[in-house]
């Protein structure tokens, strides 16, 4: 092999890297929040909304389902969809820290929902025009779940921050606790530029001011105040995680670490 | 087994009726067919008999169900070596369900999706919803969601009655 060829053949070996990594940080940023979801069933404050909570939960595990597999077929190492997500611990986890924030009152659970649902908007959006026809395909079809998700939240976001002097009060205290973390939304790391590049994913920069257009839209339509710039960039995706995570897999892994390989 | 002689289009109608009667899981009056999950039948270059089957909703459980349901009527009626691929694009539309679904649902006490999903912008649009009981067209959403993935919960205001809502999506 010329090393011409050894140059390439390590350059496809990096894109490849690269792509898995990015797959699965959209298959965690959705297996993690559609868990926290699933919290939810049985102590929603209504039926419908416990019905509404874990009909996304199902979308976002689903979608989950489909990155994750992916993934796994990229790695090479044999590892399914059940592999790479009840087997791994924490720091292998690439999910947005966002997404691992425990679920608190309503009105925290809306506002983290409603923040992904507008960033996986931006993303699956882009996405679906991906050179990797495959990638395309689950942002497509992602993309349709996403709308109805964001609908959801949305409509709940406006309710919240238009009802009363309490539920205001609770929907704006809820945004200025999780706003930080959307500092990561949009920094772009050597993954991000890799898969960019190849014409695999957008430009994530790109993104921010649809995004924002976006937000800013239904806080206005919410009474809800944007607040500051995020100063601190958390690296959920790098596998930098807030304790919470650690929780949060300890009741999803349980059953699988105690009795690996059961089914039922 | 398939016949020889048969043109292409025979077999794939041949294998469609014998899938209509492999009812969804979930709302058992309609078939596979009229939900449009089955994408495609057709012979493979190396022969074999190729069924694309599609998901409603990536995390719909009812898809391996319909998958096994699928399988086996396959396996009853000659065709054992079939392969079933999954399809990802385009993704299922609530457009695909049949003209002969939409009525059955109806029957059935579920109102059908309204109007086609020329974009998704169609999401915001208030499209009145009619009960599927007395027809009345004063009906208002209860729950975005409802009891699985395809359905949204509603109310008629005329009749009084509660109904479930196929999804435009």
């Amino acid at each position: 092999m010329s090393s011409a060829e050894r140059h390439a053949a390590e350059s496809e070996r990096e894109l490849q890297a690269a792509r898995c990594r990015y797959v699965l940080r959209l298959g965690d940023t959705a297996l993690v929040l559609g868990q926290r979801l699933g919290e939810w069933v049985g102590h929603a404050p209504a039926l419908e909304e416990d019905l509404g909570l874990a009909n996304l939960a199902l979308d976002l595990v689903g979608q989950a389902r489909l990155l994750l597999t992916y993934a796994g077929e990229l790695e090479g190492r044999g590892r399914d969809e059940d592999d790479l997500a009840f087997l791994r611990d924490a720091p292998e986890f690439m999910n947005l820290a966002l997404a691992e924030q425990p679920n608190g009152d309503f009105a925290v659970t809306i506002v983290r929902q409603w923040l992904i649902d507008t960033w996986q908007l931006q993303v699956y959006r882009a996405l679906a025009a991906s050179t990797d026809t495959r990638l395309a395909a689950i942002a497509a079809k992602a993309l349709k779940e996403t709308l109805y998700h964001h609908r959801f939240s949305s409509g709940w976001l406006a309710r919240l921050g238009d009802g009363t002097a309490e539920s205001h009060e609770r929907a704006q205290r809820a945004l200025e606790e999780l706003w930080r973390f959307t500092a990561e939304f949009f920094a772009p790391d050597e993954v991000d530029e890799r898969v960019h590049a190849a014409g695999i994913a957008p430009e994530l920069p790109g993104l921010a001011a649809p995004w924002s257009a976006q937000v800013d839209a239904d806080l206005a339509a919410a009474t809800l105040r944007r607040p500051a710039v995020a100063s601190y960039s958390w690296h959920g995706k790098r596998g930098v995680h807030t304790e919470h995570l650690g929780h949060l897999l300890a009741a999803m892994q349980h059953l699988q670490r105690t009795y690996p390989g059961l089914r039922w | 087994m398939s016949t020889p002689g048969n043109s292409a289009a025979e077999e794939a109608e041949r294998v469609l009726a014998l899938l209509a009667a492999v009812p969804d899981p979930e709302i058992p009056v309609l078939s596979v067919v009229d939900l449009g999950v089955i994408r495609h039948v057709r012979r493979g270059t190396d022969g074999r008999l190729r069924v694309g089957l599609t998901p409603t909703y990536s995390g719909c459980p009812a898809t391996e169900m319909i998958r096994a349901a699928v399988r086996g009527t396959l396996d009853r009626h000659g065709y054992p070596d079939a392969e079933i691929e999954e399809v990802l694009s385009p993704p299922w539309s609530s457009d695909w369900l049949s003209a002969a679904g939409r009525v059955k649902l109806r029957q059935f006490g579920i109102a059908p999706p309204v109007a086609p999903v020329s974009s998704p912008r169609r999401l915001w649009q208030a499209t009145p919803v009619a009960c599927p009981r007395c027809a009345g067209a004063d009906t208002e959403r209860i729950s975005e969601f409802g009891s699985t993935p395809c359905k949204a919960h509603y109310r008629c205001r005329q009749c009084g009655e509660p109904f479930d809502y196929f999804k435009c999506l």
